[in-house]
């Protein structure tokens, strides 16, 4: 959804300096291109089954053709200036240039997340991922976000187990929670 | 009336105090949610779909019923207090409701939201109690020609009709469609697009790609472009209403309740259309009579697009409960909820699980009427939520989206996939993909292809047998319609940008 601003009549998200022609999305349909083009693949390498006239290949095929075709008109849809809309939001400033450092720290705190959830347990890596992603975008009390991701996370973890019957990691707390 | 009947026998069944307490819990946890800026009601549905995990059927739709209704209202808050719809059809209340409370009326805004949801809520409910047996005792005879119509007339819908770039709607459809695809082959049990990794092999869960695609895309998408500067947050006292406004709030709310059902409950819904409608309906009947208030902060402005809104949503129960087909995200998530406790959704649902749906509408009933009384008196504390600092917001956002994904199957590689699929939202929030196409192509993808294939089947191959049941052929002839007159306006309707063409409605006032 585009923001409402409410005294500043602006033009199209993406502020007054929005690019004539924007090439990133050539990118983006060359990986439409790609994904299309391995659907393709992919079901070529399936058997057809028996007494089934559709098989499991024409689905496939339908979609990664389509795929490839949208890739090569979202390209051409480029190349002659349609500029898509970037998503506004309340708390989206589209002005501004993008945070790639921002959205790196929290991939990176993300993955930290996968790696070691089942060895250190729910209970610290969630911990760790409250604090790291307040950290990331730029909470500068370190201390309160690790004393309230430890709270969340171990409330999280008994809510889940006692609650519901879920055990989640416990990694190496066992025996401890 | 045997319908009434039913949702009577529903009602008593839902009335226990325990069920009472979960549809409480999920009033409030949908409330709390919903009022979260950045949250729509589809993503508090699927955030907190794993609360629900570990309860019986019963309780975790009635759960369901009070979070879908409290994310709902939660959203009517912010469009108020912050001026900032999270999701499309919030934007009509954002229009006249911030501007009511920036003129120091906030307390009745939010009053005729609250008000009105509940009553666009409870009509919209009856209907479905009315509609949605009737709908499903005639779709038992739907052939498959005609569902895999229906289907189709229902990705078209969201991915042409409704966006406001139709090659976009056709990527972010394919990209679901193409999401649809991994796992196992239905028929032959041979796994597509899986590459020899065994967890892809039995499908994505519709939970972490919808959470993924909606929470952490979107907590990504703020990650960069975080805006730096607090946003004004108008104060708010208890809700009331004077006489005045309750006069002036009766006709929208009904009118507004009129727009929004029948948009829900066909498959092509949403709630843009609608709320546009009542909102420019108001504003039509307010001229004259106090009508120089809209573009001011005009009730009737919040009123009637809260009440379209709310009955939408209520609509889209009759295509999900009486054919299985979703048709918003909102319902999809539910959907993918019922099929997780072994339930087949489709026309048989109504008879099969008819306990179950009528708890669940029933429940409906009983989410709504608690929204009313829990949340009127709690709306300064609602509104305190929206000081919350960014950062801790948006990390408290991942936390539960990973604890979500990662409950599912208690599998690291969850939160992997979680992961991607959030940095696809973040890719689709770049270029302008909407979400919508996307999350219906996933789920319909399957369904269709189901029934294609068993309508080819029956007829051994031959083509010609998707156009041999009169209701395919009415439907087709639909979604040609649609296309050409989408084609002829060349621009897309005005929904898309409703406070663009408000703005040279009132500019045109104004001159």
């Amino acid at each position: 959804m585009s923001t409402l601003a409410p005294d500043t009549h602006d033009t199209a998200p993406g502020g007054p300096a929005a690019p004539r022609r924007d090439l990133a999305q050539l990118g983006l349909a060359a990986v439409l291109a790609v994904v299309g083009a391995l659907t393709v693949y992919d079901a070529t390498t399936l058997g057809t089954g028996f007494a089934d006239p559709v098989g499991p290949r024409v689905f496939p095929y339908v979609i990664g053709t389509g795929m490839v075709v949208l890739a090569v008109l979202l390209a051409v849809a480029a190349l002659r200036g349609d500029v898509p809309e970037a998503e506004g939001g309340e708390d989206v400033d589209l002005t501004s240039d993008t945070d790639w450092l921002t959205v790196a720290k929290l991939v990176a705190v993300l993955l930290f997340t996968i790696a070691t959830v089942d060895v250190l347990g729910w209970a610290i890596s969630g911990a760790v991922l409250f604090a790291g992603s307040a950290w990331s975008l730029g909470s500068r009390t370190l201390l309160r976000d690790v004393l309230v991701g430890a709270v969340l996370a171990v409330a999280s973890w008994y809510a889940f187990y006692v609650g519901l019957g879920i055990p989640l990691a416990p990694g190496i707390l066992d025996g401890i929670l | 009336m045997d319908s009434f009947d039913l949702l009577w026998g529903g009602l008593s069944a839902a009335v226990t105090p325990e069920n009472l307490m979960y549809a409480a819990i999920g009033v409030l946890l949908g409330t709390f949610v919903g009022v979260l800026p950045g949250i729509g009601p589809a993503m508090a549905v699927a955030l907190l779909l794993p609360v629900t995990y570990g309860l019986e059927a019963t309780s975790s739709f009635i759960m369901f019923a009070g979070i879908y209704y409290g994310g709902m209202y939660g959203g009517s808050t912010t469009s108020i207090l912050l001026n900032t719809p999270g999701e499309s059809a919030s934007v009509m209340t954002a229009l006249e409701g911030n501007k009511m409370a920036k003129r120091g009326r906030a307390a009745q805004a939010l009053a005729t939201a609250a008000i009105g949801s509940f009553i666009a809520g409870t009509i919209g409910t009856l209907l479905v109690a009315f509609f949605a047996p009737a709908l499903a005792s005639v779709a038992v005879d739907i052939g498959a020609p005609s569902y895999f119509a229906i289907m189709v007339l229902a990705l078209v819908m969201t991915a042409t009709v409704i966006g406001a770039s139709v090659i976009r709607g056709l990527v972010a459809l394919f990209v679901g469609l193409t999401i649809g695809l991994v796992g196992l082959d239905l028929n032959t049990g041979q796994p597509r697009l899986s590459f020899g990794v065994a967890q892809l092999n039995d499908r994505l869960d519709i939970v972490v790609v919808a959470v993924g695609i909606f929470a952490l895309g979107e907590a990504l998408w703020v990650a960069a472009h975080l805006r730096r500067t607090p946003l004004q947050v108008v104060p708010v006292g208890r809700p009331w209403m004077g006489r005045a406004d309750v006069r002036r709030s009766v006709g929208p709310w009904l009118r507004g309740t009129a727009y929004g059902f029948p948009f829900g409950a066909i498959p092509a819904g949403g709630a843009e259309i609608p709320t546009f409608l009542s909102y420019v309906t108001e504003k039509r009947l307010a001229r004259g009579k106090g009508g120089e208030e809209f573009g001011e902060g005009a009730i009737e402005g919040v009123a009637g697009p809260e009440a379209a809104n709310n009955a939408s949503a209520a609509g889209m129960f009759v295509p999900m409960l009486a054919l299985g087909i979703p048709v918003t995200a909102t319902a999809s998530v539910m959907l993918a909820a019922l099929q997780g406790y072994g339930i087949t959704p489709g026309p048989q649902l109504m008879t099969e699980q008819s306990d179950l749906v009528w708890t669940l509408l029933a429940s409906l009933l009983i989410g709504n009427f608690l929204l009313l009384v829990l949340n009127l008196p709690l709306a300064p504390m609602w509104a305190k939520l929206l000081r919350i600092p960014r950062p801790q917001l948006y990390a408290g956002i991942l936390f539960f989206a990973c604890l979500g994904a990662y409950a599912t199957n208690l599998d690291p590689f969850d939160v992997g996939l979680l992961l991607v699929f959030g940095l696809l939202g973040l890719a689709m929030r770049r270029f302008g993909l909407p979400v919508l196409p996307l999350i219906l192509g996933v789920i319909l993808g399957p369904l269709m292809e189901t029934k294609l294939r068993e309508a080819l089947t029956i007829s051994d191959g031959d083509a010609s047998a998707l156009v041999s049941e009169p209701l395919a052929v009415v439907v087709y002839v639909v979604i040609a319609l649609a296309l050409l007159a989408r084609v002829l306006r060349r621009r897309p309707a005005a929904p898309t940008h409703p406070e663009e063409t408000d703005r040279r409605d009132e500019e045109l006032v104004n001159r």
